[in-house]
């Protein structure tokens, strides 16, 4: 008995090792071998894609995912892994920049994304990256309410719909501090980047008013939830919209009238990237016109690719209100801009308390 | 004694690599702050009124569980320990078959089951039968824990049933007990060690788990594994996240403790 318990047990403990040590397994990559390591959102590339560029380039891609930019960041931070090209949002951009994360790039290399992307969304990109010096845009979206029309019979305008009791267990909120924040805060108000104590704490406790009307805090399983009728109400991207409407034609999408986000999520290359001139490579590959429609397509992310855009076939998507939309109509768009340590700790403070609540 | 040692290597080896540094590195993570400074900030940190309500949450719910496993399992083994060989590896290996399949795979499993417009519900509203509405409440990660967390219950109990000789049994029945107290004075007493380890074996996973709150609990609910899972995730709160971390061994270390006090004489100790 005896013997087979400290079997069981050092079986055990080697299982738990090798799980850890699985997990941390593609952390080698030295020099430029001829790889390109690729950190970037779930489903958030055409693998086609993928497969097209190893073949023309004959660079192998290993490629990583992650859900939000809150998870990635550590990941980089730490080194552990070393990434050559990383896909994070805006403010994390700003953030990344801010702690000296990232490299500058050489244009040079990228003559597609300087003909390709269009002028406003480096315009946009100045928010966070000043000297358009360390990004290239790859998706940008606004953040609106997807909602059910045969579960929801009244029409949807505002964010004052999540806190409606007749949706009790049928809205689905997302699970990242900033998304959630900034949907409270708007429906309060106040702008998405304030460090004002006082509109955090309103902001906090209109969560936690919100919390049991809430099905579940999720992140990409919003998409399929709403597809399954799970749910009447979700917060969810522009860039799934699209897609969920063409999975299920009940799907509307709407920016609520007190404002949202609109961000952009950009390639950018760490400052410890091993294979820089492949990563050159790969984010310009991905600005090819070609490839950037391919993404679209199966993505559904509205892209900052003009000319991509004017070679989208279908007209109904080609100016579609959803990926495409007028921005001078909204005049309370904004974008997530970095707090600091100090913003970013109080934050994560009271979404805690949220989620404990 | 040479040979011996030399055989001993590759363990050492092991147990320095990924026991011994990777627990120091908790401890020397847990006591200090960003500055490097000794701190006792991230252990007293749990008192606050969050971290406080996740560690409580999380030691009910997988008390809870575990008492649901002890009941569910017991009763299990004994069927299997009086079963004659063949038939009982039949039941076992039918038992453990899902252990074969990824733990993530079997929760999502549930997930799917569960949800509101789910199988399971699919089925009752077909049968006109009220919905069952547990998906995303701690009743579903209660119901994922069991489920997950079972066969480290059954198997220690088996073990120990099966050993204990059918002879002392009969001399029970032959001196005229009854079979209530067969059980209360035989075969639980002789059982207890089995009864030990598989409490140990499923308190533990239970109060340290992240993935089933998450999946099944919606993430509304928060329970210690979540928090200390998001320090290092999310925040990026290493600090604070290894001082979690040691409070929680110090519950486990408790629970080993009190199970080692209960089993002093037999020889099912974990420690």
């Amino acid at each position: 008995m005896k013997k087979r318990k400290l079997l069981a047990l050092t079986l055990a403990v080697s299982i738990t090792a090798a799980t850890l040590l699985s997990g941390c397994g593609s952390s080698s990559s030295g020099g430029e071998n001829g790889q390109v390591v690729v950190y970037n959102w779930g489903e958030y590339i055409d693998p086609e894609a993928i497969a097209m560029f190893e073949e023309e380039t004959g660079i192998e891609v290993i490629y990583d995912e992650f859900e939000t930019n809150e998870m990635m960041y550590p990941k980089v931070e730490a080194g552990a892994t070393q990434y050559d090209v990383v896909c994070p949002s805006d403010y994390m951009i700003q953030k990344m920049i801010d702690n000296d994360l990232l490299m500058q790039l050489d244009f040079s290399k990228l003559p597609n994304a300087t003909e390709h992307i269009g002028e406003q969304y480096w315009e946009q990109s100045r928010q966070f990256d000043t000297d358009n010096m360390y990004s290239v845009p790859y998706c940008w979206g606004t953040v609106g309410i997807l909602y059910n029309k045969t579960m929801v019979d009244e029409p949807v305008t505002s964010w004052s719909i999540l806190w409606d009791e007749k949706y009790k267990d049928n809205i689905l909120m997302q699970d990242s501090v900033r998304d959630a924040f900034m949907v409270a805060l708007k429906l309060n108000g106040n702008s998405m980047n304030t460090t004002n104590e006082a509109e955090l704490e309103a902001a906090k406790e209109a969560l936690i008013e919100q919390k049991p009307l809430v099905q579940a805090y999720v992140i990409d399983q919003v998409r399929d939830k709403m597809i399954g009728g799970e749910a009447a109400i979700g917060v969810i991207y522009s860039g799934e919209a699209i897609y969920t409407q063409r999975e299920n034609p009940d799907l509307e999408y709407v920016i609520p009238e007190e404002g949202t986000n609109i961000w952009i999520d950009s390639w950018v290359i760490p400052k410890n990237a091993q294979n820089a001139e492949n990563a050159h490579k790969f984010i310009d590959f991905m600005c090819r016109p070609d490839i950037a429609l391919m993404n679209f397509e199966y993505i559904t992310y509205s892209t900052p690719n003009v000319t991509a855009q004017s070679m989208i076939e279908d007209d109904d998507i080609r100016n579609s209100s959803i990926a495409f939309p007028d921005l001078s109509q909204y005049t309370n768009l904004e974008t997530y801009s970095y707090l600091g340590e100090e913003g970013d700790a109080l934050y994560n403070a009271l979404w805690k308390e949220v989620k404990s609540y | 004694m040479n040979k011996k040692k030399l055989l001993a290597t590759p363990y050492l080896f092991w147990s320095v690599m990924f026991i011994i540094i990777p627990l120091c590195m908790i401890f020397y993570y847990g006591f200090t702050d960003k500055t490097g400074a000794f701190t006792l900030e991230n252990i007293t940190a749990i008192a606050s009124a969050e971290h406080f309500k996740a560690l409580w949450l999380s030691i009910l719910l997988s008390l809870i569980s575990t008492v649901i496993c002890l009941l569910l399992a017991y009763p299990l083994a004994m069927i299997l320990a009086n079963m004659n060989v063949n038939q009982n590896s039949f039941i076992v290996v039918i038992f453990i078959l899902p252990m074969w399949m990824n733990f993530l795979l079997r929760t999502l499993a549930w997930q799917t089951l569960l949800e509101k417009t789910g199988v399971i519900n699919n089925i009752l509203s077909f049968l006109h039968l009220p919905t069952l509405n547990i998906i995303n409440t701690p009743y579903a990660i209660v119901l994922g824990m069991v489920y997950n967390f079972l066969p480290f219950m059954v198997l220690p109990l088996y073990n120990a049933l099966v050993k204990i000789d059918k002879n002392v049994i009969n001399a029970a029945k032959d001196l005229g007990a009854n079979p209530v107290q067969t059980f209360t004075k035989i075969t639980f007493p002789l059982s207890l060690p089995g009864v030990i380890s598989g409490i140990t074996m499923v308190f533990v996973p239970a109060l340290t788990t992240f993935v089933i709150s998450t999946l099944l609990g919606g993430s509304k609910v928060l329970l210690i594994g979540n928090v200390i899972e998001q320090e290092f995730t999310q925040t990026g709160n290493w600090y604070l996240g290894s001082g979690l971390s040691i409070v929680l061994m110090i519950f486990i270390i408790i629970s080993m403790i009190l199970s080692a006090i209960f089993d002093k004489d037999r020889e099912g100790a974990l420690l």
